[in-house]
């Protein structure tokens, strides 16, 4: 017998938990319809599109906690879901700090956060073979050196979340997402060089059109040609929005309540200090309104927040869920992340550098001799340490100009003086993905090359 | 053992017509290939952390994917229940790649047998007690604690899965395998008077539960010890170009990043790669050979039959310096013509196959790994690796090292923090000036993403002394 996915089959599976023995269940469904397009040279590449859905039980018995979770919703598969997880229960150790919230911390209301657009829902699949095709001819047509393409991409997903609790806790929202990008390849000589640039949005009209996406791309991947090594120094760095975003993203798994109460992180202990210049300011948002990030309640069913991470360049919270909260005596913050199976993690909503008063011109503009940064590749952030190294491209400044693409360097650092370093901070913020930060300079970073 | 189309046909009620009238299905608008790629497979994760066994987790996916594909375009679809009219719907969605109005014949699939049997495992972890699982991981909590006070936090996990799949092609084939892995992960955190440092380790394979036995697991938690306690010494890392000596194993990441992805034949046919159109040219000094191997028994990265049913094999990528070949789909060998080479590979039946590597390592040489350092004046010996990452492309590529020394007069001297390492795939194997007689492939943790797609996967390499490369250091 084949089973919907609704808040009543999550509810009786949470009920039949509570009887089998568990001491607190949870209950998680997602339901997900995606499309995925690209097209490569004009031409339709790969074509997927595909209905999927699973659900997902946390169990806890007297502090003990398992999880199990199944793509296959029949009652046979629902009967071995529930078996194993409290069976498996019993087995784990008593731990004190896991519990589902108490009553009063789940979300009460949900906000409609503009999460869902219709037109993305209702999309036609010819419409989305368009808009990929435009993204890439865009980028193909804009310059002669433009000479292969990894393509263009368009996908839709339309999701769905459900979360039931034994504490009473019940509530649902839906999602949409659309994304669009293009890769073009500018070619010179023997060189390539590929730029992947593109927009993701919940709703249709916030996206931005093929053709800036494609140009943009084309811009990205033609700007890269002939790049070269420098010589190994240190110099003032400004990171590009883009790459800024990246560094951010390393900077997350710092303030993440996960790290710090495993006190695996360089900011254990730090609360209430000053860890970076005045001017920074840092922000975790689950409640802007048609953002990426954004959702009515977290994967614990708690509310969605604002939260200040950094305020005046002092450490004003770290990130948290339930479990991480207990542990280290704080408030949860809203930022559990649940998956299918587990429990549910840390993760970040929207999360972002606040914008300053300098265009990334004026920034590029101040630097005498420097490197501005355009893509990092390589995974060198020890959030333990706070040491950074990492690969990285862009072009070399003097004199405040652009004078040559660099590549084939790595910039290193330590992020406590990366935070303190930071000398400009730009008005250009816009979100493409949960993480979003403007122009960034710091004032003194080492560029190993030759 | 499990026989796959047994069990699919037992456990869903799903028959050879029904593969045929299916594939049909998918072929209805006049696709030139189709196949269908059943998956049921149990994963397990369980971790310790502050000595306690903080969650047990079990989960079952299954589900098919249907694929058509006609000249360069591929139609994919899938659903996640194992029924007849979920399939049926799943192919005619992915049949509209094609634009023909009619379809190709009937499809009459014949079971076949895989070539290899490399992991005949009768004693899988899936269906092992919790009980022992846990002591496992208590184990090393132990054996990491008692290697030096200073470990102040242990995190242990051990993770396995048990994979059936059954794959059926429109050429006629119908070919199944059972393919089980575990990995075991031990995390040390090291303390001393604040001074915080992290050292990790661990292995696995397509392996039963008595490969991990005490030996193995106590050499896992020292390791990670060792080197969180190696690294409470570390001073900055140079910056620069300089020598530099990478040690056995799993520092055979610099191969994955630095070719193997690059001699993927996807880039290559598209002329994306930094490699595409170099066979029979120079990428490597003369004392290099690279292979892929997939049919290592009982390794990570190894399989009897790839994600599109094809035996897996032996591929050398790289001989003698000299480029060799690319590793090979079926969408790939369609177009050009090249023979399969068994690594069309897929994270699950929601994914899409394609080219990816399996076990990637160089073969040994003859220097004697001591003389290599001892020839070096200035240069620095890295043998612990995190991730790596490469632009296809413009061939740069990184991988960052987690445990690192100085080589100061041919001499280890002292150890360095983490850096990245980064270098131009095409020709950071010409400066490869020593190989020594020491290959060993890493412990079995490695796993490899590519378009959002992970799969496990194997490295390895003798120690090597490369010419100049450039460190990502401070100093």
């Amino acid at each position: 017998m084949k089973n919907q996915l609704t808040a009543e089959l999550l509810d009786t599976i949470v009920k039949r938990a509570s009887r089998l023995g568990a001491t607190g269940a949870e209950a998680v469904g997602f339901e997900t319809t995606e499309f995925h397009v690209e097209v490569r040279l004009g031409q339709i590449e790969k074509l997927q599109e595909a209905a999927s859905r699973g659900i997902g039980l946390r169990v806890l018995h007297e502090g003990r906690q398992a999880s199990c979770s199944t793509s296959d919703l029949s009652d046979e598969a629902i009967d071995e879901l529930l078996n194993n997880a409290v069976e498996m229960a019993r087995r784990t150790s008593q731990d004190e700090a896991a519990m589902l919230p108490a009553f009063d911390d789940y979300a009460r209301t949900f906000p409609d956060l503009g999460l869902y657009d219709e037109a993305i829902a209702l999309l036609p699949t010819g419409d989305k073979v368009e808009m990929a095709r435009a993204c890439e001819d865009a980028a193909l047509k804009s310059d002669p050196r433009i000479r292969n393409s990894e393509g263009g991409a368009c996908s839709t997903v339309i999701g769905r979340q459900v979360l039931v609790t034994s504490e009473g806790f019940s509530g649902e929202f839906n999602t949409t997402v659309c994304s669009l990008m293009s890769a073009p390849i500018a070619g010179e000589g023997d060189q390539m060089q590929v730029a992947g640039w593109g927009d993701r949005q919940r709703s249709l009209k916030s996206l931005e059109t093929p053709e800036t996406i494609g140009l943009e791309a084309a811009r990205r991947a033609l700007r890269k040609l002939g790049g070269r090594k420098v010589n190994t120094r240190t110099v003032p760095i400004v990171f590009e929005a883009s790459a800024a975003e990246d560094l951010l993203g390393d900077f997350t798994g710092a303030v993440d309540g996960t790290s710090i109460f495993r006190k695996a992180s360089f900011l254990v202990g730090k609360l209430g200090e000053q860890i970076a210049v005045p001017e920074l300011n840092i922000i975790d948002d689950g409640t802007m309104m048609g953002a990426l990030g954004s959702r009515p309640f977290d994967g614990d069913g708690c509310p969605s927040q604002r939260t200040v991470i950094i305020e005046n360049g002092l450490l004003k919270n770290y990130l948290l869920n339930t479990y991480t909260a207990r542990k280290l005596g704080l408030r949860p913050t809203g930022n559990a992340q649940r998956g299918l199976t587990g429990a549910p993690s840390v993760g970040i909503t929207n999360f972002f550098i606040s914008p300053g008063k300098y265009s990334p011109e004026e920034i590029i503009a101040s630097v005498k001799t420097g490197f501005l940064v355009t893509e990092m590749i390589g995974f060198g952030f020890n959030p333990v340490t706070g040491d950074y190294s990492r690969g990285a491209s862009g072009w070399w400044i003097e004199d405040g100009k652009l004078i040559h693409p660099v590549e084939e360097v790595t910039i290193a650092g330590n992020f406590k003086e990366i935070l303190r370093g930071i000398e400009m901070i730009g008005n250009d913020l816009k979100f493409r993905s949960r993480i979003a930060a403007p122009t960034i300079k710091i004032d003194r970073m080492t560029v190993s090359g030759n | 053992m499990i026989e796959p189309f047994k069990f699919f046909s037992n456990k869903f009620n799903i028959t050879i017509h029904d593969i045929d009238s299916l594939l049909g299905a998918a072929l209805s608008r006049g696709g030139e290939y189709a196949d269908l790629y059943f998956e049921y497979t149990v994963l397990n994760s369980l971790s310790l952390e502050e000595q306690i066994i903080k969650s047990a987790n079990r989960s079952v996916r299954l589900g098919v994917g249907v694929r058509v594909i006609s000249g360069e375009r591929t139609g994919y679809a899938y659903c996640d229940e194992i029924e007849t009219s979920a399939i049926l719907k799943a192919a005619l969605t992915a049949a509209h790649i094609a634009e023909s109005r009619t379809g190709v014949g009937a499809v009459n699939v014949t079971q076949g047998q895989p070539a290899h049997d490399l992991y005949p495992v009768t004693n899988a972890l899936t269906d092992e007690p919790l009980e022992r699982k846990i002591e496992f991981l208590n184990q090393a909590d132990r054996a990491a604690r008692i290697f030096d006070r200073r470990i102040r936090e242990v995190q242990a996990s051990l993770s396995d899965e048990y994979k059936v799949v059954l794959i059926a092609t429109s050429e006629g084939m119908l070919i199944g395998d059972v393919q089980p892995l575990a990995r075991m992960r031990v995390m040390c955190i090291a303390d001393d008077d604040g001074n915080l440092q992290t050292g990790a380790s661990g292995g696995g394979g397509r392996v039963g539960v008595d490969y991990f036995n005490d030996t193995l697991i106590e050499h896992y938690a020292g390791e990670a010890a060792r080197q969180a306690i190696v690294q409470l010494e570390a001073v900055d890392a140079p910056a620069g170009s300089m020598e530099v000596v990478l040690g056995p194993g799993w520092p055979g990441i610099l191969l994955h990043e630095a070719v193997g992805h690059g001699l993927e034949a996807d880039f290559n046919r598209k002329g994306t790669s930094a490699f595409a159109g170099m066979i029979g040219r120079r990428v490597a000094s003369e004392i290099c050979t690279v292979v892929d191997e997939g049919t290592i028994p009982n390794r990570r990265g190894s399989l009897n039959i790839d994600d599109e049913g094809n035996p897996t094999s032996r591929t050398v990528l790289i001989e003698k310096g000299i480029l060799k070949g690319y590793l090979q789909d079926k969408l790939s060998t369609r177009l050009t013509g090249a023979g399969l080479t068994g690594n069309g590979r897929r994270e699950s039946y929601r994914h899409i196959p394609m080219p990816r590597m399996t076990n990637t390592y160089m073969l040994g040489g003859q220097s004697d790994p001591g003389d290599i350092i001892g020839s070096v004046k200035r240069g620095l010996y890295a043998v612990q690796f995190g991730g790596g990452q490469v632009d296809i492309t413009n061939g740069k590529f990184v991988f960052s090292a987690s445990e690192a020394y100085l080589i100061e007069d041919g001499k280890i001297t002292a150890p360095v923090k983490g850096a990245t390492l980064i270098g131009n795939g095409p020709n950071a194997l010409t400066k490869v000036i020593e190989v020594g007689n020491d290959l060993s492939l890493d412990e079995g943790i490695g796993m490899c993403g590519k378009d959002g797609q992970s799969v496990p996967v194997g490295v390895g390499m003798p120690t090597i002394r490369i010419s100049e490369m450039t460190v990502g250091g401070t100093k």
